[in-house]
């Protein structure tokens, strides 16, 4: 059963199965897009109907859960009248918050729904406070999520300043540029997180495999090439191996997660409001591990943050679901500038 | 069509620096955008170094504004932006910080500003933008449907000539790629006039890292589409600078200046920079 009392757990839902797995074992909130290529996981298969949406936040509301409609990608003027149909569907099948990134959407649904809690994504790629002030004046949202670039100390400073609720990410896939200011993928693919909700796309993505082991390539470009018996990854952009100053290297970024296991004390003490776990492209068994884990973690944690260790169970299930088997804690752990 | 030039995204030295822009004082633009972009930690340049270009600039006819760091993160980059801000100087705001300080009076809307609707647009138009600079990942279309909704009075610039700036991290790539910390830099990103290209294991350019922004490696060179800008409705191309060692710089100016003009073509001279021109959004000749 969800537990306000401390830092919300904030889960991913791709589907109605992955919804009720992370009810089931206890996300306070859960965070879905509907089918229409309108929010930031737009991946074949997944995502919801209006019905399946309304079904959803039925069980979640039924079991002390809320729900989050994410509406993030900065929808083009052909695409407006969708964006903002699907802000009033939100509203109108009862979602507890809508997560935007375009401030004319923010406009929007500030306008027209002002009952309806207004979240920044992390696609509006608010930073510092003095942004947010402007999010908070113009639109009165009340929660902001953090793109994955600050320290916690930063994160602190964000949320005495900024006067509203601040939800960080806390585990699974990491993003090294800003969100919302990365057109790599539509550099390479024509599509990005922006406009199509996609970020190197799977339909892009082609497999080759040569006598010296295969080759992920996005678009026909080359992102690696992995040795045989070397586990290969998902060719996302950023987290290719590329040739610098003559030498073969992950220039940008490695294939790691985020998890923010080891940390929960400290976000606590910052005055974090939610913990945000990465991945409504993870299958309903993913996310009931990731859920439990966490949940088990932020209890612990809750009950008593000078004594807490990770627990050790949960943090190995963790490992097991994490990319490249690695874990880092980010931009968090940079000292203070 | 005006033209302008846009921010020094890379780290010059400080006789580079006044080198470039006393050379532009004489060139055939309009505009030129002043300061530091991409990382708060270089600061060759003093405020009051940047304001002494601008008068020069100023005097010689130039409209000057300042840029402001698209990635805001600490206290002390937002105090920054304040003292620019009340510097009664036009900013390109490319963070909402730099909208909400400076917001009432006229600015640009910079191109790390998600401007992708009517909107948006109108409603930074309310605020005091004057101008905005078309996201870099925009094509024609998506263009043309916003150039339809802007409010009267709105200008639009585009990003014409340059390693197209794709993304903003945290982390510095120029230090990263070198084994230095961010925190221990030593400005080595000073060290690539241009960015330091980036290759696929196929030895294809694909991206080029400044400091703490990826680039495309590919120069954006819009020169052979300049009228279909200027029918669209656009009235600024931007040209963004690089060394003399990638492209005699005064060249590319020139050769755009007569394009705007409609004079018969000059030449744009090649660049030296791996990955060579494209006239897209996207990679081009992709198999």
């Amino acid at each position: 059963m969800a537990d306000r009392s401390g830092i919300e757990l904030v889960c991913p839902a791709g589907s109605l199965p992955a919804l009720h797995a992370a009810v089931d074992n206890g996300a306070d909130a859960v965070y879905l897009g509907f089918r229409d290529g309108l929010n930031a996981r737009n991946f074949p298969g997944l995502n919801f109907s209006a019905a399946d949406a309304r079904s959803g936040i039925e069980y979640a509301h039924r079991r002390g859960a809320r729900v989050f409609v994410a509406l993030n990608v900065y929808p083009s003027p052909s695409r407006w009248a969708a964006a903002t149909a699907a802000v009033d569907a939100a509203a109108e099948i009862g979602a507890d918050a809508l997560i935007l990134a375009d401030a004319g959407l923010l406009a929007y649904a500030a306008e027209r729904h002002p009952g309806v809690n207004r979240h920044l994504s992390v696609q509006g790629s608010a930073s510092n406070w003095r942004a947010l002030q402007f999010y908070r004046e113009r639109f009165g949202i009340r929660r902001a999520v953090l793109p994955r670039v600050l320290s916690v100390a930063q994160v602190e400073r964000v949320i005495e300043r900024s006067g509203l609720e601040i939800e960080v990410f806390g585990f699974g896939s990491l993003c090294i540029m800003v969100e919302g200011r990365c057109a790599l993928s539509a550099h390479v693919t024509g599509e990005s997180p922006n406009t199509q909700g996609v970020c190197s796309p799977a339909h892009a993505v082609r497999w080759v495999e040569r006598p010296s082991g295969r080759q992920a390539r996005l678009n026909g470009v080359l992102i690696d090439e992995f040795a045989p018996g070397e586990a290969a990854g998902y060719p996302t952009l950023c987290k290719g191996r590329f040739e610098a100053l003559g030498s073969v290297m992950h220039a940008l970024e490695e294939p790691v997660s985020l998890n923010v296991l080891d940390i929960l004390p400290q976000l606590m003490a910052a005055g974090v409001s939610a913990i945000k776990v990465e991945g409504r492209q993870r299958s309903p068994a993913y996310v009931a591990q990731v859920t439990r884990a966490l949940r088990a973690a932020l209890d612990a944690c809750r009950r008593d943050p000078a004594s807490y260790r990770p627990p050790a169970v949960h943090a190995a299930a963790l490992e097991r679901l994490t990319e490249g088997r690695t874990h880092t804690l980010g931009a968090y752990s940079r000292p203070w500038q | 069509m005006k033209l302008s030039v846009g921010p020094l995204l890379y780290y010059w030295e400080r006789p580079d620096v006044f080198a470039f822009y006393r050379a532009l004082a004489l060139a055939p633009v309009d505009s030129v955008y002043l300061g530091e972009v991409v990382c708060s930690k270089r600061r060759a340049l003093k405020q009051a170094d940047w304001a002494a270009i601008a008068s020069e600039l100023s005097a010689a006819g130039k409209e000057v504004i300042f840029s402001t760091l698209a990635l805001m993160e600490a206290e002390s980059e937002l105090a920054a932006l304040a003292r620019v801000v009340s510097a009664s100087v036009t900013i390109e705001a490319n963070d909402m910080a730099a909208v909400q300080l400076a917001g009432g009076r006229p600015f640009v809307a910079g191109p790390h500003l998600n401007v992708y609707n009517g909107q948006t647009l109108r409603l930074l138009g309310a605020l005091g933008a004057r101008r905005w600079v078309a996201p870099l990942e925009l094509d024609a279309a998506a263009l043309a449907e916003l150039l339809a909704e802007r409010p009267d009075g709105m200008e639009c610039e585009v990003f014409a000539y340059g390693r197209m700036p794709l993304a903003f991290s945290a982390r510095c790539f120029s230090a990263r790629v070198r084994r230095h910390n961010k925190d221990d830099c030593s400005f080595v990103c000073g060290e690539d006039r241009d960015g330091l290209t980036v290759y696929t294991r196929e030895h294809e350019p694909l991206f080029a890292l400044n400091g703490v922004q990826a680039q495309s490696a590919q120069v954006r060179n819009l020169i052979d589409r300049v009228s279909e800008f200027e029918t669209a409705g656009v009235q600024m191309l931007r040209l963004s600078p690089h060394s003399d060692a990638a492209v005699p710089f005064a060249q590319v100016i020139e050769a755009f200046a007569h394009a705007v003009r409609g004079e018969r073509a000059v030449e744009c001279p090649a660049s030296a920079l791996p990955g060579g021109y494209c006239s897209g959004p996207l990679l081009e000749a992709r198999r």
